[in-house]
């Protein structure tokens, strides 16, 4: 009897926190003498769109990244889908901030896009119609299809954001990280991507995004992480993004003004 | 020119060269394209004292040896560089500018106080090499190819260089997918499982053992050249990875070859009395070409690089 139960114990436990998208529990981080993140925990709502979100500096990118094994914590774990992170790699698509890659390097926006589907190329295997119309197909999901053969610093900012996105279509992911995929694009990509995030949850999929614009939160997002180098609030958007949360993550930084704007917004 | 002059005295120069050029530039677009490319420039340099305690330890000039003191002198470079980095916070730039020029200059005082008068050892031979004295004197013409007793007396440097050559165009044809995704976007690299630490420290690695053996056969001159120019100027004629290759290999051959003829025959066609440096002229040859492609290639302006007035 108590085996039963030590063993129903564990599968209800691994319905809410362990079988999470993303776990991250006393996750630290630094660069240098001080922590960017420090002991942060996090549970990514499975099928939901969380924004990370918190002033310049607190730490949103770098928990993506160490959450990813990008970068090397000091201590803390992470598990995605309640395995290791090394054993789920596949289930996982990430969209790196578009200013952390050399757009002057050789390639074309197609071939960006096939590198999503590597894992299923392997080290030799040739590129066959069927992965170049898949490569394709994703480029047309973000409203690229006709600058397939273009050198990719040929693009503007906001059609590489796009690439970067089909790129994580191609990947067939059931987890999407993205950083900052909204910094520096024009308006029409804001709403191609956000129109693919979307369509991504109603697929079941889930979403987490390092967000910096305070005022689509509640648009764009139904859950919230709120960072400034430790977690300040975390949940659905209605609970966790309030005047209270944004005035301990952001302090002096933010105008009293824009918190009122923003708790309007937010009814 | 006639098969009996050619084959002994010009044949395994022109392929050592070739084939040197080639196991430079390959690694070299990679490099160039991860803003490391004077990682060749610092290897070549760092090499000479570890061939020089090599040699003074085993009396000998002999590849094994050589390869290794020139292995260990690279990791002693990168553990050094990694410590000034760390230690007087000072920029990587910077950290490895002061150890490659310290470590060269340590092996020219060693190989003026040890004495290597009989043997082809100096500061000369290892800026120039010796590609003219690579000869096969026991060809007599084309049909020497087939003659096992002449191929007996082929000059070991191009059977070690050709075997290199094959060595670093397997790890590049082989690693061709993580290189390429490494190298433009790290971080996603990361996140698909590539071991982009690994892979880094393995192209450095196998830079490394091309610079080596393109040293022992032509010097570091034709090294530091065919790291960048051949790859920089196929940068500038494509914008695709996988043709700047093919160009930079293309580049190179042209380089090595008419280099060499130039340097043989070049002098006497102008009026001047002896050849001049062969592996100067083909260091020459591969910056001219590589002007020739920053004013005229046809990828030369692009976002993000400083375009015509």
């Amino acid at each position: 009897m108590l085996e039963l139960a030590t063993v129903q114990g564990v599968s209800l436990e691994a319905q809410g926190v362990d079988d999470s998208p993303l776990a991250i529990r006393g996750l630290t981080v630094s660069y240098g003498q001080k922590p960017a993140v420090f002991s942060v925990d996090m549970t990514v709502q499975r099928g939901g769109m969380t924004a990370i979100i918190g002033p310049n500096g607190a730490g949103k990118s770098t928990l993506l990244k160490a959450a990813l094994g990008i970068v090397s914590p000091l201590s803390g774990q992470v598990t995605v889908f309640g395995q290791p992170l090394e054993d789920q790699r596949a289930r996982i698509a990430y969209v790196p901030q578009r200013a952390s890659v050399d757009w002057d390097f050789p390639t074309r926006a197609i071939d960006v896009v096939l590198m999503g589907l590597s894992r299923q190329l392997g080290l030799l295997g040739r590129v066959r119609a069927r992965h170049l119309d898949r490569a394709i197909e994703c480029l047309n999901r973000v409203g690229m299809r006709e600058f397939a053969d273009r050198q990719i610093g040929q693009l503007s900012g906001g059609q590489q954001q796009r690439v970067f996105l089909a790129r994580a279509l191609a990947q067939d992911a059931d987890l999407y990280l993205l950083d900052e995929p909204f910094a520096g694009v024009d308006a029409a990509t804001e709403k191609a991507i956000i129109a693919v995030l979307k369509s991504l949850k109603e697929a079941g999929k889930t979403v987490v995004v390092v967000h910096h614009d305070l005022a689509t939160v509640a648009d764009y997002f139904d859950h919230v992480f709120l960072i400034n180098t430790r977690k300040i609030a975390e949940g659905p958007v209605a609970e966790a993004f309030t005047a209270d949360t944004l005035q301990s993550a952001y302090g002096g930084r933010l105008a009293t003004a824009q918190i009122d704007q923003i708790s309007r917004a937010l009814g | 020119m006639s098969g009996e002059e050619f084959v002994p005295l010009s044949l395994t120069p022109l392929l050592i060269g070739t084939f040197a050029a080639i196991a430079c530039a390959l690694p070299g677009n990679f490099l160039l394209l991860r803003k490391q490319a004077l990682i060749g420039d610092a290897i070549s340099h760092v090499v000479l004292p570890g061939i020089v305690v090599a040699f003074l330890l085993t009396g000998a000039i002999s590849t094994w040896p050589m390869m290794l003191g020139a292995a260990g002198a690279a990791i002693v470079a990168v553990v050094m560089i990694e410590a000034i980095r760390r230690l007087g916070q000072i920029e990587p730039g910077a950290a490895m500018g002061v150890v490659f020029t310290t470590m060269f200059a340590a092996g020219v005082l060693l190989l003026e106080q040890s004495d290597t008068s009989a043997v082809h050892l100096d500061v000369e031979h290892a800026l120039y090499g010796n590609l003219e004295s690579l000869i096969w004197l026991d060809a007599t013409g084309w049909a020497s190819l087939l003659d096992v007793q002449a191929l007996t007396g082929l000059p070991p440097e191009l059977p070690r260089i050709a075997l290199t050559l094959i060595g670093v165009s397997l790890f590049i044809w082989l690693l061709w997918r993580p290189l390429k995704i490494s190298t433009f976007d790290e971080g996603f690299a990361r996140t698909i499982g590539i071991r982009t630490g690994a892979l880094g420290m393995g192209l450095v690695i196998m830079a490394a053992i091309a610079a080596v053996a393109a040293f022992d056969a032509v010097g570091s001159i034709i090294v530091i050249a065919m790291f960048i120019c051949p790859p920089a100027a196929a940068r500038m004629m494509t914008n695709r990875l996988e043709t700047q290759i093919a160009w930079s290999v293309l580049f190179a051959i042209v380089s090595a070859v008419s280099g060499y003829v130039l340097a043989g025959y070049g002098p006497l066609w102008i009026g001047g009395a002896d050849a001049v440096s062969a592996a100067g002229m083909i260091a020459t040859v591969s910056g001219v070409i590589l002007a020739v492609a920053a004013a005229f290639g046809p990828c030369r302006t692009r976002a993000g690089t400083p375009g015509p007035a």
